[in-house]
């Protein structure tokens, strides 16, 4: 049994609650195949860096496991076919944080930008317009 | 954020310039991590591009950790890999 840090990018358009039932569908493989979750973070939806298949945001998850390679293996295999899944990272890591991440001390801080990060995530369609012009 | 100036000390000689400590050694240094996106971005460049180790004083140990720390978060686009 190792360690592990998973971060996962959704594509924008699914809700949060779709996003929710994902990452619960990968937890189910590595809690099936002996594994545990050690620690489980929603960051929200994030705005890309630059765009991942025509998406401008996604929804951000990250996992703490602790599991064998072979349901790694497996794991990673269920989210390459996933087509809501727009990337992927997993990370062999020495020890678990204590504590939630930067990601979400950040997101704490400034809780009035996650307010409207909402409004943005409820005019998605909008948003999208405004930022192709500014880039014309 | 405050760039130290290259400047050789072969050149002008009355500067003799003290190193600059790696900012990532000593007791209280943060942590190169791929998620503290903020810090990283003090060792990128406006276009995206990781400040060589000359300019930032990061020792050669931590600049490799954190070269792939910004790789790292480069590919999960929380970072860019140009911005223009």
């Amino acid at each position: 049994m190792r360690l592990y840090e998973s971060v996962f990018i959704a594509r924008q358009d699914i809700t949060s609650a779709q996003v929710e039932a994902m990452a619960d569908e990968f937890a189910e493989i590595i809690t099936s195949a002996g594994g545990l979750i050690k620690k489980r973070e929603y960051w929200g939806l994030r705005s890309l860096a630059y765009r991942i298949k025509k998406n401008r945001k996604g929804h951000y998850v990250m996992f703490n496991l602790e599991t064998g390679p072979e349901a790694l293996r497996e794991y990673e295999r269920i989210m390459g076919l996933n087509e809501d899944v727009l990337r992927f990272l997993n990370l062999n890591i020495e020890e678990v944080e204590e504590g939630p991440s930067i990601m979400m001390q950040a997101k704490t801080e400034r809780s009035s930008r996650g307010q409207r990060d909402q409004a943005d995530a409820d005019a998605p369609a909008e948003k999208d317009d405004s930022s192709d012009n500014s880039e014309d | 954020m405050t760039q130290l100036e290259i400047k050789r000390e072969a050149v002008r000689k009355p500067f003799n310039r003290r190193r600059k400590a790696c900012p990532f050694s000593g007791p209280n240094a943060p942590k190169i991590d791929y998620k503290d996106t903020k810090l990283l971005l003090r060792f990128t460049s406006e276009r995206g591009k990781i400040v060589p180790s000359r300019i930032s004083a990061v020792s050669a140990k931590k600049q490799r950790k954190l070269a792939t720390a910004i790789k790292r978060a480069r590919f999960l686009a929380l970072m860019p890999y140009v911005s223009e």
